[in-house]
Order: structure tokens, then sequence, then C-alpha cells
């Protein structure tokens, strides 16, 4: 049939499976908001108060439900606003396309109202990214937009289209919603060398991240600790693939990681690293990282292997194909020592925990753990309480811990809480600090218009926790700027926003406020109230290596 | 540090070479040449990057580009496996007391006159990088007034093609 470029667009992102669009409207994009309303019966749209936040819903809708996200902003302003949230889903791997306006082909390039090259910026921060110059090639491109987002390492996609290729007319048909490139494992050479290696080792140590959950491989790995005996680890990425209380899950591993976690990954001999990508804030200096250790590393993202730290074998393909294949060529043994040694390393970590009276970052989350379904989305912004977050929260469902690792975007978690409750359907929670609070707290007037259940909890200590933290430890206690001196009484702001909401300042009113919050139809606001002086602990300094880790911290008066 | 000749078949698209470019700035990569032009087909494009590095870090540029979804293929060329030519053209004062010194250069060279005048005189060489260095560098003695160079392209010997990796 005849349609608009306007009416293509949005037929096409039914086409493909797209229930729900965030965004925001604008001059050289009516015509695709009419569209909108033309099929306001097949295609949701979340209006967000500013495009980022569209962009991070966009980016949780993702992550919950492993589906592609959808944001849709106007040219100029409405797509530089993007810029932060597809950079966001960019380091994360997290599939998403973000489609903006522009202004008409003959006005390209000659700095109109509100023009401006998103292809050219957002060039370092996609997959990929088009310019739709002719309608003919409208609905194609979206479809290979969804193609790109969700292969192989997904990633963001963005498409421009000028108003006139909104409004000329074009035929469409519709098709079925495109299929991933095929998901292939590593070639059988690598695999047999990685057994060999695997079953050589004395003190092996499973590593994984953010490519376990985009494999869909817990199981596979959880079978493969069981057969060789290792224990298990993971980045900020990785959390929530397995639950918390699984006897060999140690935890977070890295710069806030679990003692246990980090020590055992320190003193493998084989680390057996599973869609990871050993950032910086994961190896400490790359140079003492692991000394002992070889490691085996599969990635789907070829460019991953011995990108940061060399590999003994380098295996490029899908983690679950490829554990299927290697999981029938590994010798079965169990590692006594080892796991003694490992036991020890966790025996050490309780004597460092911290059990302080009081309202504790540590206890604010403990209290939150028991309000969580088994479905519900935790979100967080970054900073303190991002690693508190990290560190104490029982996860229990994969898909249920957003959290910005690799860009670290303050400002991420409310608008990813609003795209989780989209996605899950169900009531997401957001643990803020009052600094990443402050970002993007607009999107409170969102939450509010739709009803969106979501339980948002800053930790609220004054100051720039993280910052300080480092201030604190390498800059002589330089309080350069970190200190905040609002006066913002939370509570006050929810209300005016037509939100609830309420400040507490021990655990048990924490508590309280938790059922209320789990009770209401909407949003709740807690501004609960942290020390300014806590830290999170351990820290390995950046460019440490395990030997300068810090447990503890002597408390000077 | 080796030298790496790679080329890389892409989509003959609108801001391809801005990508491939793009990646080779953000990542660091140190290109010495880079070359690019349509081929057999209108389709594709041709890109010959000459690269300085370490074998990990050609490793690590080769896996990038093939992130690139406009790339459709790459192929490493060495010395032995290809054959390699670059364009030169090399303006030179010309003056009597080393006129006939630059001439006998250039037919030591082969280089062609492309241009000349009582004050000037213009050579073209077409020829691996390293006899256009060297030339250059004999040429180095008299007044250079102005260099230009392509950078190289490489085609492999014998019958296969860059096509037949990915059986375009």
């Amino acid at each position: 049939m005849l349609l608009s470029g306007s009416d293509i667009l949005v037929k096409t992102l039914i086409e493909q499976g797209c229930e729900t669009v965030f965004g925001y409207p604008g001059g050289q994009f009516l015509n695709v908001y009419d569209s909108l309303y033309k099929y306001q019966n097949e295609i949701n749209h979340v209006l967000t108060a500013h495009e980022q936040g569209a962009a991070h819903a966009a980016d949780g809708y993702a992550r919950t439900t492993g589906k592609v996200g959808v944001v849709i902003s106007t040219s100029g302003p409405g797509a530089t606003n993007l810029v932060t949230g597809i950079a966001t889903a960019y380091l994360d791997s997290v599939p998403m396309v973000a489609i903006c306006g522009n202004v008409p082909t003959t006005q390209i390039g000659t700095d109109s109202f509100q023009e401006i090259d998103i292809t050219g910026v957002t060039l370092p921060i996609t997959k990929h990214n088009y310019f739709v110059s002719d309608v003919a090639d409208l609905a194609d491109t979206i479809r290979e937009a969804f193609r790109l987002a969700k292969s192989g390492r997904p990633g963001s996609v963005l498409i421009d289209v000028p108003k006139d290729v909104q409004i000329a007319k074009c035929e469409y048909e519709a098709e079925a919603p495109v299929e991933c490139d095929e998901p292939f494992a590593a070639k059988e050479v690598r695999i047999k060398e990685a057994a060999e290696i695997v079953n050589s080792a004395k003190r092996p140590f499973i590593y994984f991240g953010g490519g376990v959950i985009t494999s869909n491989a817990q199981e596979e790995v959880l079978a493969l600790a069981e057969k060789i005996d290792a224990p298990i680890g993971c980045s900020l990425m990785g959390l929530s693939a397995i639950p918390t209380d699984h006897p060999r899950f140690l935890g977070m591993q890295g710069m806030h990681g679990h003692y246990a976690s980090s020590m055992s990954m320190h003193n493998a001999d084989v680390i057996l690293s599973l869609g990871v990508r050993f950032n910086d804030r994961v190896t400490g200096n790359r140079t003492k990282f692991a000394t002992g250790a070889k490691i085996v590393h599969i990635d789907v993202d070829g460019s991953e292997l011995n990108k940061t730290v060399n590999s003994v074998c380098g295996l490029r393909g899908d983690v679950k194909l490829t554990l299927q294949k290697l999981l029938p060529l590994l010798n079965e043994g169990t590692k006594h020592d080892w796991m003694a040694k490992v036991d020890s390393f966790r025996k050490e970590e309780e004597t460092y925990l911290d059990h302080r009276e009081g309202l504790t970052p540590r206890r604010a989350i403990l209290t939150l753990n028991k309000h969580l379904g088994e479905n519900t989305a935790v979100c967080t912004d970054v900073g303190q309480h991002q690693m508190w977050s990290a560190q104490n929260l029982s996860f229990r469902t994969p898909r249920r811990f957003l959290s910005s690792g690799g860009l670290g975007t303050m400002g991420f978690g409310f608008g990813a809480a609003i795209g989780a409750a989209c996605g899950t359907k169900e009531r997401s929670v957001l643990v803020t600090g009052d600094g990443s609070f402050g970002m993007n707290l607009n999107e409170l007037a969102t939450a509010v218009r739709y009803n969106i259940p979501v339980v948002i909890l800053i930790m609220n200590n004054g100051v720039l926790g993280m910052v300080r933290q480092w201030q604190t430890l390498f800059y002589n206690k330089h309080y350069s700027n970190t200190v905040l001196e609002c006066k913002t009484d939370f509570t006050a702001f929810a209300k005016s926003f037509g939100a609830d909401g309420e400040a507490v300042a021990s655990p048990e009113e924490l508590d309280m406020a938790l059922s209320r919050a789990f009770e209401t139809e909407g949003p709740y606001v807690i501004d609960c109230s942290i020390d300014k002086d806590e830290f999170v602990l351990p820290m390995l300094p950046p460019g440490g290596s395990m030997d300068d880790i810090i447990v503890k911290l002597e408390v000077e008066e | 540090m080796s030298r790496y000749t790679v080329a890389v078949l892409v989509r003959n698209q609108f801001g391809v070479l801005n990508r491939v470019t793009s990646m080779f700035r953000r990542r660091q990569f140190n290109i010495s040449a880079l070359t690019v032009s349509e081929t057999e087909t209108s389709e594709l494009s041709r890109i010959t990057v000459v690269f300085g590095g370490e074998e990990i870090a050609k490793q690590q540029l080769i896996n990038q580009l093939y992130k690139l979804p406009d790339v459709c293929s790459i192929k490493e060329f060495s010395e032995d496996n290809s054959v390699s030519c670059e364009l030169l053209l090399i303006k030179m004062k010309n003056e009597a007391s080393s006129r006939e010194d630059i001439r006998n250069a250039a037919d030591a060279f082969g280089a062609v006159t492309v241009d000349y005048s009582k004050d000037y005189i213009t050579f073209r060489l077409a020829d691996s990088s390293r006899k256009i260095d060297d030339f250059i560098n004999l040429l180095r003695e008299y007044t250079i007034l102005e260099i230009c160079r392509t950078g190289s392209v490489s085609l492999e010997k014998g019958s296969t093609t860059i096509r037949q990796i990915i059986n375009l």
C-alpha cells in the first residue's frame, strides 16, 4: 500500500515487534508523531521529560526484555540530547534503535534551524548509523537497524530521517520481524585448546560478564563450575545472571568487588573468562593483573580478545554455544585444596563485613532486599550507591539489575527504571544518590503522568560520595565541589510533582517506608539519610593490584 | 615496529571512508598511508591501509575493521604474496648547476618528466614505496619544491582475489 514515510516508519516499528517507543516530539518529527497518533492502538508512546530520559528508558526496556529498545526524537537538540543515552547503551552492549528527525534533504548542510549532523556526532557511539535520503530505503533501513542492534554483540544503532523523507510516499508491505544473525560457536580447534588448558587447571576461576546474560548462558556457566569444581565471579555487567545465594558464586570482582571474588581470581591458575572485556575497573594495574593465571577468553566480539589483557586462548563465538561444545571435553574433578582456599577467602571477607548499627549503606540495601520480588528490576545511577547495591543486593533473576557499567552515566537510573517497569510490566526500583538523582529527576513527571510504579530510594549524603571518597584517599581531603549543600526537600519535591514520598533516618523507618512504597500505585520517593563519610569498601586503588587492596579504613578523628 | 599492508573491501556508500578513518582516529592507530577508490564493481570500494605497529595492534586493527558493517572483506598482504605500487609527483628547482645530476637520478629510477621549464622540473614515478623513498632521499641533495605521493596500492599475486574470501 502507498504510505507516507512517517507512516512507513511507524508501521515498520510495529512490524518489528516494537510495542513501546520512548521519545519527545519536535518540529522536524511532527509527521512521525502524527503517524503515532494514527496508529496509537498498535503502538504505545511514552513521553518523557527530556530526550535523555527517553533514551535511558529505551535502554532499560531493552535490558529487562532482551528486545530492541526504541527511542525517537526530533532533530538538533532533540538528537543531541539522545547522545549520552546512545553511548550508555553502546558501551553496555544493549540493543537500541534511535530514530531522529532532521531538516529536509534540500536544507541539509546549510546550518538550518535545529539541524545537526547527528550521524557524524554518533559515529563513535553506535554500531552503525544511517542517513535515509530516499523514502524507498526507509523500511529496509529500519529492518537492518533492528538486525544489527540485536545481532552478535548487541549495541545502539541510529537512523536519521529528514522531514521530506517522512512526507514522501512509497509502497510499503509488512514483513516478518528480522532475525538476528545466526549465533555461532567458536572454532573446534580453539575449543580443544581451551579444554586442554582448563583440564590442566589446579585453581580454575570462572569470570563472566554481560555476555553471559546476552547469550542466556547462565545454566552452562553453572554446569561448567560444577564439572570442574570452580568458584564463579563476575563483572558489574554480569550481576543478576547467577543468583547471589548460589554456593559457588563469589559476587562481583574488581575495584569495589567482593574480597573473596577478587582474591580467588588473583590466585587462580586458569581464568575462564566469558563475555567480558577486562575493563580497567576490573583489572586495576594490567601488568600486575592475575600474573599467575592463564586466561581463556570467550567472546562473541573478536576484537575483545587480546585487547587489554593477553589470553593464552581466545575463542570468538557465542558464549552459550561455545560452552555447550566445551563442556563434554572437560574432565570432571574435585579441587579440595583450591576450594578450601576459596572458602578461607570467604571467611576472611566475612570479617570485613560492616555490622554497624543504624542506617548504614549496607543496612539500607539489605532492608531493600526484603521487599524485592523475584521479578523486580533494580536500577542504579552511578557512584557509591551503585557499588553498595552491586555488593549487597540479592539477585534472583537475570536481567533484573540495571546499571551503567561502561560509560558510568549519572542520571541513567530514573529513565532506566521507567523503561524497566514498562518492560517487565511490574514495579521497578531505582537506587540512586542525591547527586545522580539531581541529574534527571525531571523524569518524576513522566512516572507520575503514566502512573508508573517506581520505588525511588535516594541514598542522600549531601555530597558526591564517590568523588569525595577519592578526594579523601588521594587528594588530601580537598573536597573540591563535591559538597552539594542543597536544601532540597525530596518529599516536598515528590509531592509537588504529584507523587508521594517521605524521609527516613533509621533502618526501621526505611523498612516501613519501603512497605508503603511497594504498595503505592505510582512512583514513591524515599529520602534516606546516609552519612557523608561512608566508604565503598573494599577498594582497589586506581592502577593498583590486589596487593594494594583496601579492606578496612582506620578512622581518623 | 613492523609495516603492514591491509586491503579492505567496503560497500561503496556515502561516508564509508569517514567511518573507517574515524575508527582509526579514535582507537589511535598510526596509519602511514591510505588510498581509496572504486573497484571492478560500483557497489564496492577498496581501501588500502599501510600501517606501522606491533603485530597485536595490527590484529586489533583488523578485528575493529571487521566490526564495521560496511566492511565486506579484509586481506592482509606481505611483500612475498603481493604486488604493490605507489605514485609520486615531485617538483624540483631546475638550476643549471644541478640539472644534469637531477636528470641522471630520474633516469636511474625510471622517473618520467611530466612538466618542464627553465625554473622547475616535475617528475612522475610509479614504483614500490621503498623505491620512491630512495628516489626522494636522493633528490634531497637538491632543492625539492613540492612532493605529492598517493600511498601504496596492492594486489595479491596469482589468480585469487579479495572478493573470493567472501564469495561476492
